[in-house]
């Protein structure tokens, strides 16, 4: 089959490599039909990730056609189509159990899992095409993919909605929604949300969908702030004003009731913190993150209030302000995104016409192009919002 | 400067092991202890794991287990460098669902010595599951290099084999990524 596979620092291409095959009972070969590049493969076109191996299969969102299932797969057969979860979990362990599927304890392999639990104390839990940190699987930029537990992830969608509407179930949709549910929203709330990438996107639909009274987005892209806009967010480019002092004056002094930064470790801007930060993470000496947006909404957010971080972080951040995170009595509120337990519901609002998934798509590509698909989507964030790549 | 005692915890530990490093050490020269929670009923995992034969299904470097008569067995091993190890195992406790301990025999090639250990979870957890494994490399210079190679082993195999035995009993299956899930990759592996 044809795949996107990762050889380096800005260097992905699309190669012949072997097809997937069945390889334990409870797995399903999926045929698919829509993928997407998300702001978080960019980490990895970036080399900010470790445990890549040259060849990886890149690629998390991704959704199709079920080709061929385990002897042990009762949930799926050959034909239905399905969205599948960037999150492979295996619903039977205490982590899965207790409804946290991004948390799961089985599906990293025995000889993945030791470079994580060395790193983070715990291993990782298993994901599509995400490094050798989380598992090492094949990713979903590819004609076909083996999804292991696919019993347990993949949602079935119903005849007659298009890919484009139900594709971001896979990861972007419920990881907008989980921020805005981590951020602790009370109707008539204002909730700021740093990053106009799609997840800051869904994050703001969702918000708005939970009553939040007032949400401001901000970023610095023209193009990423007019489609906050036409969400029905106010907008804030942080290029033009001072961000803290903006929502300040704004709230009339008391700050947002909650904030989400859905950035993560490669935040851009000028401020001096920011500056020292991208040195040290280049350097790879003096740490990684580049935790700017973290500080900024401790220091804006109102005193009580919550801070939610679906941003990706991978590293050690300093400078960390605990003062200002005691002092005020701040929530803080993150994790990878337990996907699956939100498939049913927003399928839901999709399909009630209650949310426009489709309006930060800005190129359709063949897979053969993926290659390009990153370079733009990297290189040109304003135009490029969203890619999804077809490669059928 | 006073003297301090060393750290101390009055909270229970379930195995001394875990805070008494020289009971690890042992008298082998390679040494891990490891636990791991597991979301299934004890005596399922207690029967499971004593019927012998069923070890190789998760245990990665068991090549075969013949049983030779009552509580001994016989072990093929996959050794450093791809070299076969012959390992005869001998059954030294068996408390049913509770425990069972083991030991090699002479004329094996490594001095082997391990148990299992099932506990209910106080909090309704499923099973506590402890696993220790301790080696002693065979003499000589073939013996320099599984000593080398045993020095890390039993603290990986510990973890690995206790991972896979808790994905096999609480999924049905043992997660991997390995081929043909994908293409073929290039070196960096881990
Ligand atoms: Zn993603
Ligand atoms: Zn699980």
């Amino acid at each position: 089959m044809r795949a996107l596979t990762w050889h380096g620092k800005h260097n992905v291409q699309v190669d012949t490599v072997p097809d997937p095959q069945i390889v334990n009972p409870r797995d399903a070969i999926i045929k698919i039909t829509a993928t997407a590049i998300c702001g978080s493969d960019l980490h990895l076109y970036d080399s900010m990730i470790p445990g890549m191996s040259n060849g990886d299969i890149l690629g998390h969102e991704f959704m199709g056609i079920v080709e061929e299932v385990g002897p042990a797969n009762t949930t799926l057969k050959p034909g239905d189509r399905v969205v599948v979860p960037f999150v492979i979990a295996c619903g039977k362990c205490f982590f899965c159990d207790h409804k946290m599927p991004a948390a799961c304890d089985n599906s990293n392999p025995a000889e993945k899992a030791d470079a994580s639990e060395v790193a983070y104390g715990y291993a990782m839990t298993g994901a599509f095409g995400y490094s050798h940190l989380t598992g090492g699987y094949a990713g979903g930029q590819a004609e076909y993919a083996r999804v292991p537990y696919s019993d347990y992830g993949p949602i079935k969608i119903p005849d007659g909605v298009s890919d484009e509407r139900v594709l971001f179930l896979s990861d972007i949709f419920p990881t907008g929604w989980m921020a805005a549910e981590n951020a602790q929203i009370k109707p008539g709330d204002t909730v700021a949300i740093w990053g106009c990438g799609p997840v800051g996107l869904f994050a703001i639909k969702s918000a708005i969908l939970m009553g939040a009274g007032r949400v401001i987005a901000i970023d610095h892209h023209p193009r990423r702030l007019e489609l906050a806009k036409q969400n029905g967010a106010e907008v804030l480019n942080f290029h033009e004003v001072k961000v803290r002092e903006a929502l300040m004056e704004m709230t009339a002094g008391i700050g947002p009731d909650s904030c989400i930064d859905a950035v993560g470790m490669e935040s851009h801007g000028f401020s001096p913190d920011n500056i020292i930060d991208a040195v040290k993470q280049e350097t790879k000496i003096l740490g990684t993150d580049r935790p700017h947006v973290l500080r900024e909404t401790i220091m804006a957010v109102r005193k009580g209030g919550t801070v939610s971080v679906p941003g990706v972080y991978g590293g050690v951040a300093d400078k960390w302000p605990i003062g200002a995170f005691m002092e005020k009595g701040l929530t803080l509120k993150t994790g990878q995104t337990h996907v699956q337990n939100y498939l049913p519901d927003l399928l839901q609002l999709i399909l009630d016409n209650k949310i426009d998934t489709t309006d930060l798509i800005s190129h359709r590509l063949p897979l053969e192009q993926a290659a390009e698909g990153y370079k733009n989507f990297k290189t040109n964030q304003n135009e490029w919002t969203k890619v999804v790549l077809l490669p059928h | 400067m006073p003297e301090t005692d060393p750290i101390s915890t009055d909270a229970e530990v379930a195995s001394p092991a875990f805070i008494d490093k020289d009971l690890v050490e042992g008298e082998h020269s390679a040494a891990s202890i490891r636990a791991a929670l597991i979301n299934r009923p004890r005596q399922d995992l207690y029967d499971y794991w004593s019927d012998i034969t069923n070890l190789p299904s998760f245990m990665e470097n068991v090549k075969a287990v013949d049983i030779l008569e009552t509580g001994r067995s016989q072990w093929t091993i996959v050794g450093p460098g791809g070299m076969d190890i012959q390992l005869v195992s001998e059954i030294t406790e068996d408390v049913p669902g509770q425990r069972i301990a083991w030991t090699s025999s002479e004329g094996s090639d490594v001095d082997h010595e391990g148990w299992i250990e099932f506990k209910d979870n106080a909090f309704g957890r499923g099973t506590e599951v402890r696993l220790f494994i301790s080696y002693d490399p065979p003499a000589g210079a073939v013996g320099k290099v599984v000593a080398k190679v045993l020095q890390r082993e039993p603290r990986i195999q510990a973890r690995r084999e206790l991972r896979r035995f808790k994905q096999l009993m609480e999924t049905g299956e043992i997660s991997t990524s390995k081929a043909p899930d994908a293409a073929p990759r290039g070196d960096r592996h881990f």
